[in-house]
């Protein structure tokens, strides 16, 4: 096991060797440039891009649609599983369907979805709810499921109310579940966006990386890459600071009540 | 609520659905164009199967899945048994996987249709690099959670490192490598779909969006339920081979689970 | 010539903050081919650390071990030790007759023969009829008499023993005291065992070392000449058994206080 805090020495250098392996490369052979350019003709394309302007324009787009359409999808399929999780009556209706339509991958939603709302915002947003919301709404499932029935039914026998009961056991009980579908669900958010971009873009960073990539501009393609690659990495981060957050807002309001 | 009356519950309620689909559709209180009739639907995905199209383009989208995920699993598990029983190698490469990671497969496409233009290698390509990850990363885990006891029995049998990789250290973590295996089965079926929609001329993924951009619309229905049928019957197919080659690991699940 | 000789051997840690542990302070022993020897101890007092150096499986930070007159650098051919949790060190993959045909095929006989020399191995650790079982679905006291099982098939001329009965209840430690013995007294291996339980050292032994707290040494040894085959009624009620075992007792708790 690692040290926490320790650099790690070896793993950068293999990956600057790489870099610079890649650059000089690139720069020694004139024929493969096109298909893979030297590294720094990379970052200076994405500089230019970030500093024109261009790319800021599909970048606040794809994270506009990305938010929109993973929120939505979070708060429909928590909410969704909490209810099929608790009523098992309910959900035993709609086992066989879902049951059904998950093996579908989803981005074969893409096609429906243009034919319904043609190829715009509400399109992309439209199939990133179809998309993420199926690992929140599982897991949230199985993370309701798993309480164990005696534990709501003490607290019943106590008289709290179906509220408090949301709120300090089926939550915190199922969390650790519903975080993992949330976690999931980001990746597939941010795969559906980039991928509905790509097929029926005109704007977004999916449109604009293939888009490059017909106008055969290998180092602005690369560039978008790598910015889609560093959203990535963002909105990870992004989550599980909140996720640390949100745990300890959970505990402080418990404790504010119990009191 | 016993296991039959739920499942009956489900199928009632699917076939309520789609009793209703068909009444609503038949009634044009939907748009026909973009909601067909059920019927309709059925009747075309029959004909196209026994035409043999439908059979054909899975069959050709198949073969590059297929081909991409085992190249995958066959650089990726043993890969993943260095570094995870190699703390050093493991610290070299670790930044550039995690550099690697966040980068959505879709986004990668445009990469592969740079290099390998519209052919079956630039599939096979994007499925590679997707499967990676989940591969890799749960073979690492598995190596590391081996115990040492395990590890020291083998030695002290007088084992030669090669032997105990293969006749200890394998089928040890075969389970975690399994479930890295079936983590990619539906990244695999996702990939796929979305490199033939954004560059491909066959395969069932361009099947479904080329009947849309055709407006046969009932033929690209059609299309997503071969790709639903066929995404439940690999997961079948590898339930059946995982029972079939671990034959070991499921009771002593089963026996955990009762505690 | 012994077959076994520890030669001032001691084994210290470095800890993550930089302070060093000393597990074992200084052994030195001796044992003949075909005895049957103890090390009795307080917990924590590094017997695991030292099963394991003669093992070949720590590198001693200072002294040696010797098996059969060669220096040991890492596991000896001749040499076995059968780990506490029986549970983590059996192969879940394979049957119990699996795991017996590892100890054969780890000596290197992938004959057709190996599966009836595994069946008679099982027979004789009162296994039959549970060869084509898997670990999880046998007790704990099965599952440690599959592991001596496969340990013996590799046919050790030493056999090492850490702790092999702690965990089990006490009416199975029994039995399983007598199988150990039976099987013993039937293979001639020389067995080396650990335990911090002083009857049982008593019981099985033909020489103890009595062990200190860490840093350990060895503060006693003991001939044990009760006759064999050892009984666990008539043995344990002779009166020197009692003696021996008080006298023990108060090696280790008096100098446990070291």
């Amino acid at each position: 096991m690692n040290a926490p805090n320790k650099f790690n020495w070896p793993g950068w250098l293999v990956f600057g060797a790489i870099l610079v392996f890649w650059e000089i490369t690139s720069r020694g052979l004139p024929k493969l440039q096109l298909y893979i350019p030297p590294i720094s003709q990379i970052f200076w394309a994405l500089g230019q891009l970030l500093l024109s302007g261009t790319i800021a324009k599909h970048l606040s787009v794809s994270l506009a649609r990305f938010l929109e359409g993973y929120l939505l999808a979070a708060a429909i399929a928590v909410a969704l599983g909490i209810v099929l999780g608790y009523f098992r009556s309910l959900h035993s209706w709609l086992e066989m369907l879902i049951e059904f339509l998950r093996p579908m991958p989803s981005v074969a939603i893409i096609p429906v979805a243009v034919l319904i709302l043609g190829i715009g915002d509400s399109m992309i947003v439209a199939v990133t709810v179809y998309a993420s919301m199926w690992p929140v709404l599982v897991n949230t499932i199985e993370g309701v499921r798993h309480i164990e029935s005696t534990l709501i039914d003490t607290a019943r026998t106590f008289g709290l109310s179906r509220r408090r009961i949301l709120w300090q056991i089926i939550l915190p009980g199922a969390s650790s579940y519903i975080v993992t579908g949330l976690r999931i669900g980001l990746s597939i958010a941010l795969i559906l966006v980039t991928t509905a971009e790509m097929v029926v873009g005109s704007k977004g960073l999916g449109f604009f990386i293939l888009d490059e990539e017909r106008s055969m501009n290998s180092a602005n393609m690369y560039a978008g890459i790598v910015l889609v690659a560093v959203l990535g990495y963002a909105l990870n981060r992004g989550f599980l600071t909140l996720e640390g957050k949100a745990m300890k807002w959970h505990h402080s309001m418990i404790a504010r009540e119990a009191a | 609520m016993t296991g039959r009356s739920s499942k009956l519950n489900g199928l009632l309620f699917v076939l309520g659905l789609a009793v209703v689909w068909e009444l609503t559709a038949q009634a044009q209180l939907i748009n026909p164009l973009v909601v067909p009739p059920l019927s309709k639907i059925l009747r075309i995905f029959w004909e196209l199967s026994w035409s043999g199209q439908i059979p054909w383009q899975i069959i050709v989208s198949m073969k590059r899945a297929a081909v991409g995920y085992f190249l995958a699993a066959a650089v990726f598990i043993p890969l993943g048994i260095f570094m995870g029983l190699s703390p050093r190698i493991h610290r070299m490469l670790e930044v550039v996987v995690e550099m690697l990671r966040p980068v959505p497969p879709p986004v990668v496409i445009p990469v592969a249709m740079l290099l390998f233009g519209l052919e079956d290698e630039m599939k096979i390509f994007v499925i590679f690099f997707s499967c990676a990850w989940p591969i890799l990363l749960n073979t690492i885990d598995g190596v590391r959670n081996l115990d040492w006891v395990l590890l020291n029995t083998a030695k002290t049998f007088g084992l030669s490192r090669r032997r105990i990789i293969r006749q200890v250290i394998l089928p040890a973590c075969s389970p975690q490598i399994v479930t890295g295996l079936r983590v990619s089965l539906p990244i695999m079926l996702i990939l796929v779909v979305i490199s033939e929609m954004v560059g491909s001329t066959d395969g069932i993924g361009y099947f479904i969006l080329d009947s849309q951009r055709r407006f046969r619309v009932p033929q690209m229905y059609a299309g997503m339920l071969a790709l639903a049928i066929l995404g439940y019957t690999l997961n079948q197919i590898f339930n059946l081979l995982q029972r079939a080659l671990l034959p070991w690991h499921g009771g002593m699940m089963r026996r955990r689970e009762e505690g | 010539m012994p077959i076994l000789e520890v030669q001032d051997l001691s084994k210290s840690y470095r800890q993550a903050g930089g302070e060093t542990t000393v597990a074992i302070g200084n052994i030195s022993c001796q044992v003949e081919a075909g005895e049957f020897v103890s090390f009795v101890g307080p917990s924590g007092c590094g017997k695991t650390t030292l099963l394991m150096s003669i093992a070949g499986l720590l590198p001693p930070t200072s002294g040696r071990v010797l098996v059969k007159g060669s220096e040991v650098a890492g596991p000896p051919a001749d040499l076995v030790l059968l780990f506490q949790e029986y549970n983590k060190s059996l192969f879940a993959w394979r049957s119990v007759l699996g795991n017996v045909r590892f100890g054969l095929e780890a000596r290197g006989d992938h004959s057709a023969g190996a599966a009836k020399k595994a069946g008679d191995l099982i027979e004789l650790v009162g296994l039959k009829g549970f060869e084509n079982h898997y670990p999880w679905e046998l007790s704990g006291g099965m599952q440690q008499r599959v592991a001596i099982a496969r340990a013996l098939a590799y046919e050790p001329e030493v056999l090492l023993m850490d702790e092999p009965f702690g965990s089990l209840d006490a009416l199975t430690r029994l039995e399983l005291e007598d199988t150990l013995l039976r099987l013993w007294q039937e293979l001639r291996t020389t067995i080396l065992f650990i335990t911090h339980d002083i009857e049982e050292a008593i019981y099985l032994s033909d020489r103890i070392w009595v062990l200190s707290r860490r840093p350990s040494r060895i503060i006693q040894e003991l001939k044990i000449a009760f006759p064999r085959p050892r009984d666990q009624v008539t043995t344990r009620a002779d009166t020197r058994f009692m003696k021996i075992r008080n006298d023990i007792y108060r090696q280790i708790s008096h100098r446990g206080a070291e």
